[in-house]
């Protein structure tokens, strides 16, 4: 390994991992308020997951059809450019962060690229460190999900930004949260039909939490879009109703998705018997249940978590979005589910305070705005909670464990039979979460069924399902090549 | 492993078309020629040929595509030119690249 | 106070499982106490292997040997229950002095009755193809087995409660009630319970248990971490590691070392093992740890260069200055037993340790001589904190 960058140390005053929203803007604040800032992010270019777009050498979108905040993203993206030129801000675009350390001196991330390569990643060292990572859609399994044609509604979005096309003809979305509805949108729009969205919740969830909505205008003109895109296509929008089987045909090792059953379920998402239906010729279902926040990196570091409003594990930050290790700030989905607006609050905010060389406390811009979007963003979840019941969808053969291959039998006998009552344990017996992707899918569902369905997991057991030492995997010849630590 | 497959910051050098591409790129799957748009991911192109399942799981041969679409869940592995182990959800096509899925060669899917 | 049993064991981990299993087998009342849920101590952050291959002459071997006769005795019957494999050690060198001190071990070893092959580079090449070209030879050994050490623990503690025993989890043990010098039960976080014996069953914790009785149980934790790698098709067919190995497993060296042992697993994922440093109970991920890891496993298998790392994990060995188990009654505090301290070896030694102690437990004479275990040789009293510091420097 002779043309190995994998002994190559960039240094900074400020280190970023992420450029979505929240990234992007903390290292456009970092590098206005004069600091040195390295931006480390998976993708090929800037963006994230709600900015993404197609290959910037092949295709220029400019107008930002299908895309919110555009002109936000352009003004980030042209500061950004600008802090680049001026050699203020070093973009490491393509590189996954694999672990992160922390010593007196600061922070030092290790990367590996993304896509294969002919070159391992550099290490960072930053005396500050932001940790923007987003997440990823939140999932419950169901019968039939680990068919071709399933998709994580995100990742169904992701696709459509990406690719500038779609991944079939004939959708069914489902789930719950609002965030279903820029989906749909964004397949009729492109061409795609969509046969439902079957939202788990009711517009009645909304009604106590109205007071928070009113606070962001914006939210409400964006709904009514979504309304109009809705009555324009048709969309039939249905609530209180789940898909509770993906059916498939095809031999067993050809099968793909054909059909979706579905049925009305009451406020607890328990099923009601007589109103199951089915939706023929669907080739693809996407499903999304919120998101999830990729605590690895902010968990290794130690920064104390807490529970948010919907179920989800985040780190805990104060006004300066600084968590509780010293010079390690968080912005964006991991402080909390809350959308790109605010990420890009929280981003600006930790890129300025960040920046600051002296510790002395500096009044977070937009503290207003951020506390509004969250009201806001507390009220979506309240209003969209994971249904009580989904365990009840499941049969014992349901896989949940995608890369495992294990099923909510084995789980429920491992809970049953061996007082495997948290994700850290029914990954110890079952398996559940040991595969190629750690546990990011099937986490949260392997901690419900660890407590069983009366309660929401707790946020030990999520932690124990969120801990990752390695926060991409990483080649073991890449590992043999580090240099020896200087102690 | 090394592969032709990394793409850029910039991605690949294409000419600069507002809107779709004209060109395409043909890339080959499990040795079969297959056209594809350049910047696309292979996992779009091969869903764009309808081909949505290029791996076998690993105990009930259960047949896997793309689910999460953004390097999470790594149920879209592939080998592109040699390198194992890709996300199709994230490599861009390139002319002339060599894909390979792991398919349990008796389920038909590949057809 | 909670009802009265015979016997109460501290600590769900492999060690107490077998204990309560072979206990309530002997027809003791047991209650098992933990302060989490079962297994989740060391017993889930190490390897489960049932090695003889790595054993020098003495009592560490005996028990060895014990246990394993009783893997394939008693508990023959729940082998599928944990997945037990027949996998064979093989032990390989690369270096002519390696090659020459492993062929002395290998004839020691033969001498005192394990069974060892010297393997010849075809052999070695023969049992694993994708081993280095610069292997010089090696020594397989038939014996060495494997189970998944979780769900060795889980399901000897559900055999035991199905055969009588109470599981009583998230409830740690704050002290010890006594009569006099006699220890009668133990103080939790859920109340009392009393017992005519009580089983320090806490592996790298069993020194701080041992002190809440006032006794000095020197067991100190030695750090290791293992890489796993993402699923294979089978790669590699036994356990695999380096003549080094054997040096490393005795040292008392603080300094962090690392020996390849390398293994395939049923699920696919290739382990590698495994670093041994004495850190105290330090959770930091080293850097270090993962080089030498990775530099070792692809000298002895250089594929693995190309293969992904997809995690990590890090244990405690619970280890004592002398690297023997901590067996039997202790006299110092009448009523409290032990059975902590084995080190790298707690899963191949849960068996036999676990059924001795019930027959001691029900007042038989053991099939095997725990004396060179025995508490006392840790002195007569109070104990002396020298250990703990010494654990952290
Ligand atoms: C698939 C998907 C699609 C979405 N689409 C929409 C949408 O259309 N509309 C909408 O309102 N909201 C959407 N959301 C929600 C939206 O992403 C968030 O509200 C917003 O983007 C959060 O911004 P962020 O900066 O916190 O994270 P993100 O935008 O998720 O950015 C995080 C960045 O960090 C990178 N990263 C993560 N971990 C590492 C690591 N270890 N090393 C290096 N880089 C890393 C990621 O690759 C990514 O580029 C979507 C979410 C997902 C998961
Ligand atoms: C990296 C590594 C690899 C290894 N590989 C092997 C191998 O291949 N083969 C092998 O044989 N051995 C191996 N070992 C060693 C083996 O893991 C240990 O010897 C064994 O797990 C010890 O078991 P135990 O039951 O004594 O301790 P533990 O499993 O730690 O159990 C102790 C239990 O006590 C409980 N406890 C502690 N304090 C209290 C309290 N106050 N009140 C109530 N409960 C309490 C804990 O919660 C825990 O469940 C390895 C170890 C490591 C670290
Ligand atoms: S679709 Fe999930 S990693 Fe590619």
């Amino acid at each position: 390994m002779n043309d190995t960058t994998t002994g190559r140390t960039e240094r900074a005053d400020v280190a970023i991992v992420g450029a979505g929203p929240a990234g992007l803007a903390a290292a456009v604040a970092a590098a206005e308020s004069g600091a040195a800032v390295v931006l480390v992010d998976a993708a090929a270019q800037p963006g994230g997951q709600f900015w993404r777009h197609r290959p910037e050498g092949i295709v220029q979108e400019r107008d930002g059809r299908g895309h919110h905040g555009w002109k936000t993203y352009l003004d980030l993206r042209a500061r950004f450019d600008a802090g680049r030129e001026r050699g203020q801000i070093t973009y490491l675009p393509g590189l996954q962060v694999w672990m992160a350390e922390k010593d007196d001196a600061g922070f030092t991330l290790r990367t590996t690229p993304t896509v294969a390569g002919p070159v391992g990643g550099p290490a960072v060292a930053a005396r500050r460190l932001i940790l923007s990572p987003g997440g990823y859609d939140r999932q419950l399994p169901v019968p039939g999900w680990d068919l071709p044609g399933v998709m994580a509604a995100g990742g169904i979005q992701a696709f459509l930004k990406g690719n500038g096309s779609l991944p079939g003809r004939r959708f069914v979305i489902a789930g719950t949260g609002p965030f279903l509805l820029p989906v749909a949108a964004g397949i009729a729009e492109a061409g795609g039909q969509v046969v439902a969205v079957l939202e788990s919740s009711s517009p009645a969830a909304w009604l106590p939490h109205l007071g928070a909505a009113a606070g962001v205008p914006e939210k409400a003109l964006e709904g009514a879009e979504y309304a109009a895109v809705f009555a324009r296509h048709r969309i039939p929008y249905r609530t209180r109703n789940v898909v509770t089987e993906v059916l498939g045909s095809g031999s067993r090792g050809s099968s793909r998705v054909t059909a979706v059953r579905s049925a009305k379920v009451d406020a607890k998402g328990k099923v009601r018997p007589g109103t199951e239906r089915g939706y023929a010729d669907v080739d693809v279902v996407g499903f999304g249940w919120g998101f999830t926040p990729q605590m690895e990196l902010p968990l290794s570091l130690g920064a104390e978590t807490r529970l948010d409003a919907d179920g989800s594990l985040v780190g805990v930050v104060n006004e300066r979005q600084e968590s509780s290790v010293p010079g390690l700030f968080l912005a964006g989905e991991v402080t909390g589910v809350g959308g790109a607006k605010l990420a890009v609050l929280e981003g600006l905010a930790a890129g300025a305070a960040a920046a600051v060389r002296d510790d002395a406390a500096r009044a977070a811009p937009g503290l207003h705005a951020m506390a509004r979007h969250r009201r806001f963003a507390e009220a979506m979840h309240r209003a969209h909670p994971v249904p009580a019941g989904w365990q009840e969808w499941l049969t014992p053969a349901t896989v949940v464990c995608r890369c495992e291959e294990v099923t909510a039998g084995q789980i429920t006998e491992a809970r049953e039979m061996l007082e495997a009552r948290d994700a850290r344990t029914i990954k110890s017996f079952t398996r559940a979460g040991m595969g190629w992707c750690q546990g990011r899918v099937c986490g949260f569902a392997a901690a419900c069924l660890g407590q069983g369905p009366a309660a929401p997991p707790s946020a030990e057991s999520l932690s124990s399902a969120a801990r990752r030492p390695l926060a991409a995997p990483v080649g073991i010849g890449e590992l043999a090549a580090l240099e020896p630590s200087d102690s | 492993m090394s592969t032709k497959a990394q793409r850029g910051a910039g991605g690949p050098a294409a000419a600069e078309q507002p809107g779709s591409p004209q060109e395409t790129v043909t890339i080959s799957f499990d040795g079969r020629p297959l056209t594809a748009a350049p910047g696309q991911s292979i996992g779009s192109a091969l869903v764009a040929q309808g081909i949505v399942a290029w791996r076998s799981t690993r105990k009930g041969a259960r047949p896997r595509g793309l689910f999460c679409g953004i390097g999470i869940c790594f149920d879209c592995l592939l080998t592109v030119d040699g390198a194992t182990n890709q996300r199709a959800c994230l490599v861009e096509v390139c002319e002339g690249m060599q894909i390979e899925g792991s398919c349990t060669p008796d389920d038909g899917s590949r057809a | 106070m909670n009802q009265t049993s015979d016997v109460i064991i501290i600590g769900a981990g492999v060690i107490g499982a077998a204990t309560a299993y072979f206990a309530t087998q002997q027809g003791l009342t047991v209650t098992v106490l933990d302060k989490g849920l079962p297994a989740s101590g060391t017993s889930s952050a190490c390897e489960g292997n049932i090695l003889v291959s790595d054993k020098e002459l003495g009592p560490e071997l005996e028990l060895t040997r014990y246990s394993l006769g009783v893997w394939h005795g008693d508990l023959a019957e729940h082998k599928k229950l944990w997945e037990f494999e027949s996998k064979g050690g093989i032990i390989v060198a690369s270096r002519e002095s390696s090659l020459t001190s492993l062929e002395r071990v290998m004839a020691a070893q033969a001498s005192y009755g394990v069974v060892v092959e010297k393997l010849d580079p075809d052999a070695l090449r023969q049992a694993e193809p994708n081993i280095t070209p610069d292997a010089l030879g090696g020594a397989s050994y038939p014996e060495d087995c494997q189970v998944q050490p979780m769900l060795v623990a889980a399901h000897l503690v559900r055999l035991a409660t199905e055969a009588g025993a109470r599981f009583v989890a998230d409830t740690a043990v704050t002290g010890f009630l006594r009569a006099g010098k006699r220890v009668t039960g133990v103080t939790t976080t859920r109340g009392d319970f009393a017992a005519g014996a009580v089983v320090n069953c806490t592996g790298t914790w069993a020194g701080e248990l041992a002190a809440l009785a006032g006794v000095d149980v020197p067991v100190l934790p030695r750090r290791g971490f293992v890489m796993v790698t993402e699923p294979l098709p089978p790669m590699v067919h036994h356990k695999v590691y380096a003549a080094e190995y054997i040096d490393n497993v005795g040292s008392s060296d603080a300094g962090l070392q690392a020996s390849p042992v390398v293994e395939g697993t049923p699920s696919g994922s290739i382990l590698i093992g495994s670093t041994r440093e004495r850190v105290g109970f330090d959770r930091t991920v080293s850097i270090d740890a993962l080089r030498l890891l990775a530099q070792n496993a692809t000298a002895l298998f250089p594929f693995l260069a190309e293969v992904k790392a997809i995690r990590h994990y890090h244990g405690f060995r619970p280890y004592c200055p002398d690297h023997l188990p901590v067996i039997g009654h202790d006299e110092r505090a009448p009523g409290l037993w032990h059975a902590a301290g084995h080190e790298g070896a707690g899963i191949g030694l849960s068996a036999g340790t676990g059924k001795l102690l019930a027959q001691a437990l029900a007042g038989m004479t053991p099939d095997l001589d725990v004396s060179p275990f025995t508490p006392a040789r840790f002195g007569e009293q109070a104990r002396n904190t020298s250990h703990r510091e010494e654990a952290t420097a």
